[in-house]
């Protein structure tokens, strides 16, 4: 049981996972409520689109796809803030505009010697320790954001609209979010990959959910979940020799659907119940109200 | 029902001015050369079909538009230079009700700009949300999620979030659009009390009779300010033809001024009216309406008036 431990390399992938996964969880609250699901899934897109000029052009990995992140984050912001244009149809065409760059520019330039097979997939062998390090500085300035900024945050993602006539000022804390999302992608991609950060930053969120009405606990218990399938993933990946990416969707996803039927049944239950209780004598609701 | 208590609007500056404003979205204009002065104490509901610039006059008020031309002066500051803090309770159907949070939550929204870096509310700001919500009548549902609640409890609850920061101007779209009657009345009741504790209330309605008729002050809005008055003064036939561009024949019964909100009620089809509308019939009720055969002024042949 013990036994992948001793190997330095899985340990750091396991942390990496843990603090990838529950970062993921942390920022997928604000994503998810803001019905952006498809962010993720665009954006990493874009990243990669990133990763690959910032590779032309010679600069370092994180900079160059974080701003590239970043950059197409505010495009998407913008962009929406046009009324005829909808969050998905902005995601959609910014997000692929930049994936196309990239693929247009890998075979443009043939002379490519870096796989980006492990950015496709993730590859939690290949986690060093400068990633690892990258990973936790950014989760620990996500969470000192999310945490300082938890009421502004709070109001713009319920009302974004009338959080404005109150004063809070949307236009920083939507370029914040911006920026945020960007680092948090560009770090998970070495682990999840770039097709599979989506889920994991949709799933831990909507299982939370089913399983709370409150904001709060729903943004500590998404972060414990989506730490606890990162650990559990990649734990499992050791034994059935899949991808760590794959392995932790495919635990994320199983929890979505264990909760999911237990959610169900327990609204099944109480419907009953209800039904129950109004089953009593007619003679108990004849009193007149004068 | 609502009590219809005109009462004194104290004297002095205006609390929102506007000063031959053109306003709109994205380079659209939407309401043009509006010229408004409401005054502190004033319960102002603004009346209009869709698309008149109800809402649009409220956001300009709060600073939320492009302005063409003109000025919004809100406490005798221009909403360019400084954002105001007023009250805003938006239209009950915008609200995400799937979103996950509970009344105190929500009402504690209403503080997030006090100390907005500091991650918890104080003690002290959570005291005021609950003397908030017990005055309301919502303090036993502070830890319900909001969509557990009827429609008069969730007004209450937005509202709550709008007053804890104890504003003195209120702005509230449609409070009472989508609400049963007795919510209705209950909404309206609570404002009047709010403003005879000496809040300005500005609100837009659909609803004329129901609300707008029983409110001190009225706002006649199609894209330009048609007319502003008590209620007797602005429910005229005229006024509402121009508004909302149809007939609606305007009654008056024991002291109450009725608008007939269909205009088919007067005079289906061009036929004569119902026997128990007809004019003088009856001492106590009197109807006034453009006749039949006038409807549209240019329709008025120069004779027609002669006669008269």
């Amino acid at each position: 049981m013990f036994e992948p431990f001793q190997y330095q390399f899985f340990v750091r992938g396991l942390i990496a996972a843990t603090v990838v996964g529950g970062l993921c969880g942390l920022i997928g609250v604000y994503i998810v409520l803001r019905r952006m699901s498809y962010i993720g899934h665009g954006l990493s897109h874009a990243v990669f689109g990133g990763a690959v000029v910032s590779y032309v052009i010679s600069v370092n990995f994180f900079v160059g796809a974080s701003l590239w992140g970043f950059l197409s984050a505010i495009l998407i912001t913008l962009t929406t803030r046009k009324r005829k244009i909808g969050a998905d149809a902005a995601i959609g065409i910014i997000t692929t505009a930049s994936f196309a760059l990239g693929i247009a520019l890998i075979s443009r330039y043939k002379t490519f010697t870096r796989s980006f097979d492990a950015a496709l997939f993730g590859n939690i062998l290949g986690v060093t320790q400068g990633d690892l390090l990258a990973i936790v500085v950014v989760a620990a300035a996500t969470a000192l954001i999310l945490f300082f900024g938890y009421k502004l945050f709070l109001f713009a993602t319920f009302d974004p609209e009338v959080a404005r006539f109150y004063g809070v000022p949307t236009g920083w804390v939507d370029t914040v979010f911006s920026l945020v999302l960007a680092a948090t992608i560009v770090v998970s991609m070495q682990v999840l990959g770039v097709t599979l950060i989506a889920a994991a930053i949709v799933i831990p969120p909507i299982v939370a959910r089913l399983l709370t009405d409150s904001f709060k606990t729903m943004v500590l218990l998404s972060t414990v979940l989506g730490a606890f399938c990162g650990l559990g993933g990649i734990y499992l990946s050791y034994y059935i020799d899949v991808s760590s990416g794959a392995s932790v969707v495919l635990v994320s996803a199983t929890l979505f659907v264990l909760v999911l039927a237990y959610s169900s049944l327990k609204s099944q239950f109480s419907v009953s119940q209800r039904r129950a209780a109004q089953r009593v004598p007619p003679q108990a609701h004849a009193v007149p109200y004068d | 029902m609502l009590h219809p208590v005109p009462h004194e609007a104290a004297s002095g500056e205006p609390i929102v001015q506007l000063k031959h404003l053109t306003c709109g979205y994205e380079g659209a204009t939407v309401l043009s050369d509006v010229g408004l002065g409401i005054m502190p104490g004033d319960f102002v509901g603004l009346l209009g079909p869709s698309g008149s610039g109800k809402t649009t006059l409220l956001r300009a008020i709060l600073g939320a538009v492009s302005v063409y031309r003109g000025q919004v002066l809100v406490y005798g500051t221009p909403t360019t230079e400084r954002r105001p803090r007023i009250g805003y309770v938006p239209q009950l159907e915008t609200i995400d009700w799937n979103f996950p949070v509970t009344v105190e939550e929500v009402v504690l929204m209403g503080r997030t700009m006090d100390k907005p870096l500091l991650p918890w509310y104080p003690r002290r700001e959570r005291l005021l949300a609950h003397e908030m919500m017990e005055r309301l009548g919502i303090a036993e549902l502070a830890k319900r999620h909001i969509r557990d609640l009827s429609g008069g409890q969730q007004q209450r609850v937005f509202l709550a979030r709008a007053l804890v920061s104890s504003p003195r101007l209120l702005l509230l779209d449609e409070p009472t659009t989508g609400v049963d009657i007795k919510t209705r009345d209950d909404v309206m009741h609570l404002l009047h009390d709010l403003n005879h504790q000496g809040v300005t209330i500005i609100m837009t309605t659909h609803e004329i009779n129901a609300v707008a008729a029983h409110l001190p002050s009225v706002v006649c809005l199609n894209g330009r300010i048609v007319a502003h008055g008590s209620p007797a003064e602005v429910f005229t036939p005229e006024t509402l033809r121009l508004t909302y561009g149809a007939e609606m024949p305007v009654i008056h019964y024991q002291g109450m001024t009725l608008v007939a909100e269909s205009p088919h009620f007067f005079g289906r089809n061009g036929n004569p009216p119902d026997p128990p509308l007809q004019r003088g019939a009856r001492a106590d009720l009197r109807v006034e309406a453009v006749e039949p055969e006038t409807v549209g002024v240019e329709a008025r042949r120069p004779e027609e008036g002669k006669r008269v």
